[in-house]
């Protein structure tokens, strides 16, 4: 199949947002998501926050409204299941499919043996939380398990999504706008070292419960777990004390000496996205309000659409920038490991 | 009727593996500490470079002559991959590894997973993420032999995925053997982004191999003072030293048959006989500790992880 210009048709990639509550879910739908990514209320899944997330009657509805709309359901089944006892965790798999989710997010081989054996036909995705950094990673999951796409964590440029790009047999799905994670996702333990949970086992970093606020005469301090992440002074903004965009001292210099608290937006680049073959685009933030989902789908929606039709002569809307700039962390953005500069 | 009064059966041995060395020294410093290692009590020796890509103090040559000089001073040697794999020329030394027959290796990632499966026995990684036993049984069927568990999963739970009573059985049958990070700073996370260039506010691609100055790293301390974290290139680790020598027992309970102790610049061949004396000779845990304690880098030591709370804990008052 060709165009009218003779060039083979654009591969849209599909727009993945995050719902935290059947509200946004509803809103990103709403706004032009194709597929969007919940999970259920327990420790299943990486954002495993009080107030957040889906019950099955909420699934259920959920997916009648997505499906109604032409919209995809994932469920992100992200977690690594419990040593004791693992039954949590196939449970939510076959909740999954008897809710009628289009896919599942998953890390733990021990879900993807689980989903082999008992939902042969079930789609799996593979989550970032599986920290498949090379083609022959994903090429490990998908001959074993069956995965169909694999979300790479936000910790390759370019150049080296292109390759894994080239060489996977899969579906490649990236991050493009939300909170980002220096770390490789799935292989850091910072917030179980310091509070006793993280995502691989728990399903939150920096967990709200560890944290304690304290008005001091230096300033506000932010603790985890005992832990000073930061302290502000009373004109500064004050952000959540996730562990690693926190300020410390390293050779007598307090500064943020892992990372600058900032979200990723790869907008900019988008173009050169779609040109590697990206499938799908990933919006991070299960934990922000409704309205973050709207507003940020809606942006991400006109941006793929006019970076599809208009290819090389697309440029970013300053009111794209300045929406996603209203919902940044530390109102700060950057291009991420997908920029060479800081190599 | 056996009248015979049996003693009490000795504890099995706990084997010591010394881990690979994290930090980035130089070819003569790395070349001493193993000539130190060759002659201590130390059953294993994982060697090869898991952190960083650019490091090349020691090529993969290097690294296979080191491997035979310590298995002709009767080391088991094993080779590990890095845990990162970012680029086809990580895939290529990753392949490199995988192809020679001579030394078991050690699996850093799922990329390896798939060069290792299917042929000679593995070890797999602490990065690996296994945390229940039906992940640790797809691992075996690929070919794993031994476990080394993730440093954040509690002695309680160690026990669960590999039960002494009813382990998780390897491809031709055996049980798969456990081990456990019981000495240094603990690995925690790792990042495609190198914090010690960060610090220097040096590019990762000119990053001047700043790295070789911190023979234990670079020390990360709260705005209050507190050690914390150590920045060692891509990887974070633990300030406080995790140490497992006061746990015979209930490391035994819970199946682990090896213990990691992970090099640091100071004193690590005494280390390696305190574990080796407390816990297979049944000398005094209070006086190894006391000699430990003086020997580690700033933070202390530290136990949490292994009784299911934060890592950077300590149980010992």
């Amino acid at each position: 199949m060709t165009t009218e210009s003779g060039l083979p048709p654009v591969r849209k990639p599909e727009l993945v947002c995050p719902a935290g509550s059947l509200r946004a879910l509803q809103l990103a739908v709403g706004a032009g998501a194709d597929a969007v990514y919940l999970g259920l209320k327990d420790a299943t899944n990486a954002r495993n926050f009080a107030g957040l997330n889906f019950d099955d009657a909420q699934v259920r509805d959920g997916v009648a409204y997505a499906h109604a709309r032409g919209a995809k359901v994932l469920m992100a089944l992200n977690t690594f299941a419990d040593a004791r006892d693992a039954s949590p965790w196939y449970r939510a798999v076959d909740t999954a499919v008897s809710l009628g989710a289009d896919a599942l997010i998953v890390a733990d081989t021990a879900v993807m043996a689980y989903c082999r054996d008992h939902h042969p036909r079930l789609r799996l995705h593979l989550s970032v939380q599986a920290s498949a950094t090379s083609h022959e990673a994903i090429a490990f999951y998908r001959q074993r398990y069956g995965i169909q796409r694999a979300v790479l964590p936000r910790v390759l440029t370019m150049s080296q999504v292109g390759h894994v790009l080239r060489h996977a047999s899969v579906d490649i799905e990236v991050f493009g706008f939300g909170s980002l994670c220096v770390m490789v996702e799935g292989r850091c333990a910072l917030s179980a070292y310091a509070s006793g949970q993280s995502p691989n086992t728990a399903g939150v970093c920096s967990p709200p419960s560890a944290v304690r606020w304290q008005d001091t005469a230096a300033g506000v301090e932010a603790r985890l777990n005992g832990v000073l992440i930061d302290r502000y002074a009373p004109d500064e903004p004050r952000g959540y004390p996730t562990l690693c965009k926190g300020r410390f001292e390293v050779s007598g210099r307090r500064d943020y000496a892992i990372e600058e608290p900032t979200s990723l937006n790869t907008l900019a680049i988008l173009p050169e996205l779609i040109d590697l073959g990206v499938k799908a685009i990933k919006i991070e933030g299960r934990q922000r309000s409704p309205a973050y989902v709207e507003q940020v789908t809606r942006v991400w929606r006109a941006a793929i659409d006019q970076a599809c039709a208009s290819g090389a002569r697309f440029s970013v809307q300053p009111a794209w920038t300045a929406t996603l700039a209203r919902f940044a962390e530390g109102q700060q953005q950057t291009l991420g490991v997908y920029d060479r500069a800081w190599r | 009727m056996n009248l015979q009064i049996s003693t009490p059966a000795a504890p099995p041995r706990l084997a010591l593996t010394v881990g690979p060395v994290l930090y980035h020294w130089s070819r003569q410093t790395m070349m001493d500490f193993y000539a130190g290692v060759a002659a201590s009590a130390a059953d294993t020796v994982v060697l090869g470079e898991t952190v960083c890509a650019r490091r090349r103090e020691l090529k993969l040559d290097d690294w296979l002559a080191l491997a035979r000089d310590l298995a002709a001073e009767g080391k088991e040697v094993v080779l590990a991959t890095q845990t990162l794999i970012e680029s086809e020329a990580d895939l290529r030394l990753l392949r490199g590894l995988a192809e020679q027959r001579d030394f078991m290796v050690e699996a850093g990632d799922a990329s390896a997973l798939q060069c290792l499966a299917g042929g000679a026995p593995f070890v797999l990684g602490p990065h690996i993420n296994i945390y229940n036993r039906p992940a640790l049984a797809e691992h075996a069927a690929l070919g794993a032999v031994r476990w080394v568990a993730p440093v954040d999963l509690s002695l309680e739970a160690v026990g669960w995925v590999n039960p002494p009573a009813d382990p998780v059985r390897d491809a031709a049958g055996q049980p798969l053997a456990t081990e456990l990070f019981a000495f240094g700073r603990l690995p925690l996370a790792f990042s495609a982004r190198c914090f010690t260039a960060r610090q220097h506010r040096l590019s990762k691609d000119e990053c001047e191999f700043r790295c070789l100055r911190d023979a234990d790293g670079l020390l990360l301390a709260s705005s209050e003072g507190q050690p914390f974290l150590v920045l060692n290139g891509t990887q974070t680790q633990s300030a406080a030293t995790q140490c497992l020598i006061g746990e015979g027992a209930a490391l035994r309970a819970a199946g682990v048959s090896r213990l990691r102790l992970s090099p640091c610049s100071r004193g690590f061949l005494d280390v390696i006989s305190h574990y080796d004396s407390v816990l297979n000779r049944g000398t005094s845990v209070a006086e190894a500790l006391r000699a430990i304690e003086e020997k580690v880098p700033a933070g202390g030591l530290i136990d949490g992880f292994a009784h299911r709370r934060p890592g950077l804990e300590w149980s010992v008052a």
